[in-house]
């Protein structure tokens, strides 16, 4: 007989023991396992052409022309049409993408190595903020700062992790929750802890002064600059919590514009989906709800894991990022206790007298209580090629934490 | 020898304030010498040498890994200490969360883990389910809920009892603890007279009445209407007396309830009397027989209970201890009552008494036409014979007179393996036989030697009416009765009261059956209250009027009310909690 309280406090301890340290920067192609040539990941769980969402779209298509396998937008989405490329979720591929997320398998991407599971979790190269590419937007300029990205950033990123001998996560975030960072949308404090602590390397390491320059500036002048290093860290605490025989414990959450999706502990490789809900946000000048497209992204991985929207009562700020009064942060984290089972040993909250943060969503819970998992997001347009259009709120839909529900019951003959 | 023990945590931020604080904490423990807890730089490590607190641990600390290390007057005291230091990390020192409301009993329990009562008015299907929610957190339920199955009742009752917790419901509207009312409730002294109550709006009488009278109280316990029923059996009723029974500031118990089980109530008054204090009982619908049992006092109604009340709390009676029965003297099987009289009235009193302790007693001249005997001549189950009546009388002396008749009875029922007890009047004084006692001491004694040949115990009991001015002298007369064994008293109540406890007891049905209750921890109950409210959101406002703490829940249905994934929810829970 299964004892689901056993189960879920070893899936949580796994989940909060995990100790990601960013390692390096390299190829998708030579570091994600099973990664191929006509292999595209991407954000959320399994999607086809005909059903993906707009700014998943946009990423394709600027995957393909900053790949230079199209030369333009209509033939890269011809190609894609085709059928010649296959569609695959990151997250079964140990990786995962913020917004739209799509690797290519040229994409530099992010090595995080937890060292006490020996889990390996990999993320692209953060662009910023604005028009970008895991957005939706292709546009010119937006290839040529991937190619940079790529070509320069990341391999002397590369050499300045190796150098450092590696940036543990943990305790950076540990650090980062005591200065105002939520550790998803709020990330100021995680970026500049991060870019300091890789300063005296990409000083050491760059080819030449300019190159450092122009790293250091990208870095120190981008808020989510460690925003992709920290989802792979947390995919690395989400793979030590899977599998787990008897839990309830979600493990993975995800959207791709179109569905969401999510994988419980217990309950193996199966997605349980439905309809991307819409996100309560605030605006960019000149776009409107209308523009919006439905939640998108695999940056809820950080909620999934204890931080995020569920760490937002250490980041009041964020909430004029979102929209609403300090309070509601704290409210929000709050009710986030609700549905997990753990507080975190090493994220704490000064403001709830240094409270860990909620951990380990539980599905009984959520659905016990009819309280869905809140997440702070940023708003893609719902066309390709435009890019970002606002950011909110939005909270998880419930039906798929009910099926999840029905099929532990069945698969556990509850 | 001073022992020095380190632990180094890598990957792992703390705010330095909160490593000064650990430090401290380590540094205060039992044993402890001293302590340091410092992130590994060499700066650092440099500091601990000097204070002696270093080991090769601690030499090969990094910069970036936290450094915990105690020097401690032994081995234990230093690795207890290490042991600690997560529960030190963790522990909390205020609520900040005041005005926040959780969605469930388990997110009040992070809020406020002392609280101790949880209050509960949702709808009755879902009452249950809070109450054991409730339960499984260790607490008291106040459940004010209605339309919850007798069934719901006894499963929750058994699953408290078994904790020692008391559950106050369903439909219970009133309860007072430690001077705070639950629910609907009056604000009354606090003083000595505990109540417990089956009868909501009884409680509010009983206790506004005791105020009124310038007494106060301890506790009103409400227990719902159902508590005394025969299927529930009283559990929270017993549990609740019980309490009291051991609360050393309740000096005067008050029992109130609508029409009881019959059942129910003897065993509710069986264990009342063993409660050490007064207790005043008023079961509506129920005469009292008598004003007064030992230390239970009967009222006639509700105001005449709380007047009983303060005047024992303010007068304290003397209590006699309860007679040893010594039933151990009883072979298996014996377990009835026969009653030799030579007075019509004394008999005809027994009978009366007698129902107090047993259902049903024959008897030739019976009070109640049911109970005649079919035949005078021959005993049934429990039987009291008037040998003074007619029937006997013809063609002989009036048994006051002539002892035969009632000798060879008492051998023929001595002779029955049936019966335990044999309950006999010596009526003396003019008129009356010259010295009864003389024949019947003896045969009282050949009677109890013959019993005891068989394996046997046989009690005899005498009530004996007369005084030391008669003929026969009324101590001349107890001595030789004594002497022959009997049990003697000059009270016929008294006699028969004896020779009542003494069946009552041998016809004890096992009830230890069902599961005994833990006690209640009244250390726990006579804490101040502190609330978890679930519903009636007045409920807690009453509360907080009353300064007392509370964290409202802002609870909905289970799963939105979907029955099928709460029903899962349900299962999923009972597979928990085995």
């Amino acid at each position: 007989m299964i004892n689901i309280e056993e189960a879920n406090r070893k899936a949580v301890e796994n989940m909060m023991e995990a100790r990601p340290v960013v390692v390096g920067v390299a190829p998708a192609k030579e570091v994600i396992p099973g990664m191929t040539d006509n292999l595209l990941l991407h954000a959320g769980p399994p999607v086809t052409w005909e059903r993906m969402s707009g700014p998943m779209k946009g990423n394709m298509i600027g995957a393909l022309l900053f790949e230079g396998k199209a030369k333009d937008a209509k033939e890269a989405e011809a190609m894609l049409a085709s059928g010649k490329f296959t569609f695959a979720p990151c997250h079964d591929y140990a990786s995962v993408g913020p917004m739209a997320g799509v690797i290519s398998p040229e994409m530099m991407v992010y090595i995080v190595e937890d060292q006490v599971f020996g889990n390996k979790a990999y993320s692209g190269l953060n662009e910023g903020r604005g028009k970008v590419m895991r957005m939706g937007a292709y546009s010119e300029d937006v290839i040529q700062r991937m190619r940079w990205l790529n070509e320069v950033f990341g391999p002397t990123v590369d050499a300045a992790l190796k150098s450092s001998g590696g940036i543990d996560l943990r305790s950076l975030l540990g650090k980062a929750l005591h200065m105002g960072d939520d550790g998803h949308n709020r990330l100021d404090a995680a970026s500049i802890l991060f870019t300091t602590l890789l300063a005296p390397h990409v000083s050491k390491v760059a080819k030449n002064s300019d190159i450092a320059f122009d790293v250091l500036k990208f870095m120190g002048e981008n808020a989510l600059t460690i925003l992709n290093p920290v989802m792979a860290g947390c995919k690395t605490a989400s793979m030590a919590a899977h599998g787990v025989e008897g839990s309830t414990v979600v493990s993975i959450m995800g959207r791709n514009g179109t569905d969401f999706g999510l994988k419980v502990s217990g309950l193996g490789d199966r997605w349980f989906t439905a309809p991307a809900p819409h996100v309560k946000a605030l605006y960019f000048a000149g776009f409107t709800e209308k523009d919006a497209n439905p939640d998108i992204g695999d940056s809820v991985i950080t909620e999934t894991t204890g931080i995020g929207g569920f760490a937002m009562a250490a980041a009041p700020a964020i909430v004029t990022f979102i929209g609403g009064t300090a309070q509601d942060a704290i409210r929000t984290t709050l009710d986030m206790y609700e549905i997990t089972t753990a507080e975190h040993k090493y994220y704490t909250i000064p403001y709830l007298d240094f409270r860990g943060t909620p951990t380990g969503v539980d599905i009984r819970k959520v659905v016990e209580k009819q309280l869905p998992p809140r997440v702070n997001t940023g708003v893609a347009h719902k066309d390709p090629g435009v890019g970002q259009v606002g950011a909110g709120v939005v909270s998880m839909p419930m039906s798929a934490f009910e099926d999840a529900l029905i099929a532990f019951a069945d698969k556990y003959g509850i | 020898m001073s022992v020095i023990k380190a632990e180094i945590r890598s990957g792992v931020y703390y705010d330095s304030a909160v490593l000064m604080q650990l430090q401290r904490s380590l540094a205060d423990l039992p044993g402890v010498e001293d302590a340091g807890v410092i992130m590994g730089t060499p700066t650092n490590k440099e500091l601990l040498a000097r204070v002696d607190l270093v080991t090769s641990e601690v030499e090969q600390a990094k910069e970036n890994d936290l450094v915990i290390v105690v020097r401690a007057g032994d081995e234990r005291a230093a690795n207890d200490a290490l042991q600690r230091v997560d529960e030190l990390l963790s522990a909390r020192k205020s609520s900040i969360q005041q005005d926040y409301r959780p969605r469930s009993l388990e997110g009040a329990q992070s809020m406020m883990p002392d609280a101790n009562w949880v209050l509960i008015s949702v709808a009755g299907r879902y009452a249950a389910g809070v109450a054991r929610e409730a339960l499984r957190l260790n607490k008291h339920v106040f459940l004010f809920s209605d339309n919850v199955s007798v069934e719901e009742e006894i499963s929750l009752k058994a699953e408290a009892a078994h904790k020692g917790l008391l559950v106050m419901g369903p439909d219970c509207g009133t309860a007072m603890i430690n001077g705070v009312g639950l629910g609907f409730a009056n604000k009354v002294r606090r003083g000595p007279i505990g109540v417990v109550a089956a009868a909501g709006t009884g409680l509010q009488q009983v206790a506004s009445r005791i105020d009124q009278l310038g007494g106060g109280m301890t506790f009103g316990i409400g227990t719902g209407g159902r508590d005394l029923s025969e299927k529930v059996g009283g559990v929270t009723f017993l549990m609740g007396l019980d309490a009291l029974s051991r609360d050393p500031d309740t000096k005067v118990i008050v029992l109130v309830s609508k029409p009881p089980s019959p059942k129910v109530a003897d065993q509710v008054l069986r264990v009342a009397r063993k409660a050490g204090k007064p207790v005043v009982v008023n079961f509506i619908g129920r005469t009292p027989i008598s004003r007064r049992v030992g230390n239970l006092f009967f009222a006639s109604g509700l105001d005449d209970a709380a007047a009983l009340a303060v005047e024992l709390a303010k007068n304290p009676p003397v209590l006699e201890a309860e007679a040893d029965l010594k039933l151990e003297r009883f072979a298996p099987g014996q377990k009835y009552l026969r009653g030799l009289f030579s007075g019509g009235t004394l008999a005809y009193e027994a009978q009366h008494l007698l129902t107090e302790y047993v259902p049903k007693v024959y008897a030739n001249a019976p009070i109640n036409k049911e109970n005649k005997l079919k035949d005078s001549l021959v005993s049934v189950e429990h039987t009291i014979v008037d040998l003074g009546e007619d029937e006997f009388t013809v063609g002989r002396l009036h048994p006051m007179m002539d002892n035969d008749l009632r000798i060879r009875r008492l051998m023929e029922e001595a002779d029955d393996p049936e019966v335990a007890v044999i309950l006999m009047d010596v009526v003396i004084g003019f008129g009356s036989h010259p010295d009864p006692a003389s024949e019947l001491g003896p045969a009282i004694a050949e009677a109890k030697a013959k019993a005891e040949k068989s394996g046997r115990y046989l009690e005899v009991v005498v009530v004996c009416t007369g005084t030391e001015e008669d003929p026969q002298k009324l101590s001349h007369q107890i001595h030789q009765l004594k002497q022959g064994g009997a049990w003697v008293e000059t009270s016929n109540e008294a006699a028969v009261r004896y020779a009542g406890q003494i069946i009552q007891a041998l016809n004890q049905p096992a009830e230890q059956s069902q599961p005994m209750a833990a006690p209640v921890d009244l250390e726990v109950l006579k804490k101040p209250v502190k609330a978890f409210n679930v519903g009636l959101e007045s409920f807690a406002e009453n509360l907080t009027a009353q300064e007392t703490p509370v964290v409202h829940v802002d609870w909905r249905p289970p799963a939105g009310g979907n029955e099928k994934l709460a029903s899962i929810l349900e299962r999923m829970k009972k597979l928990s909690s085995n």
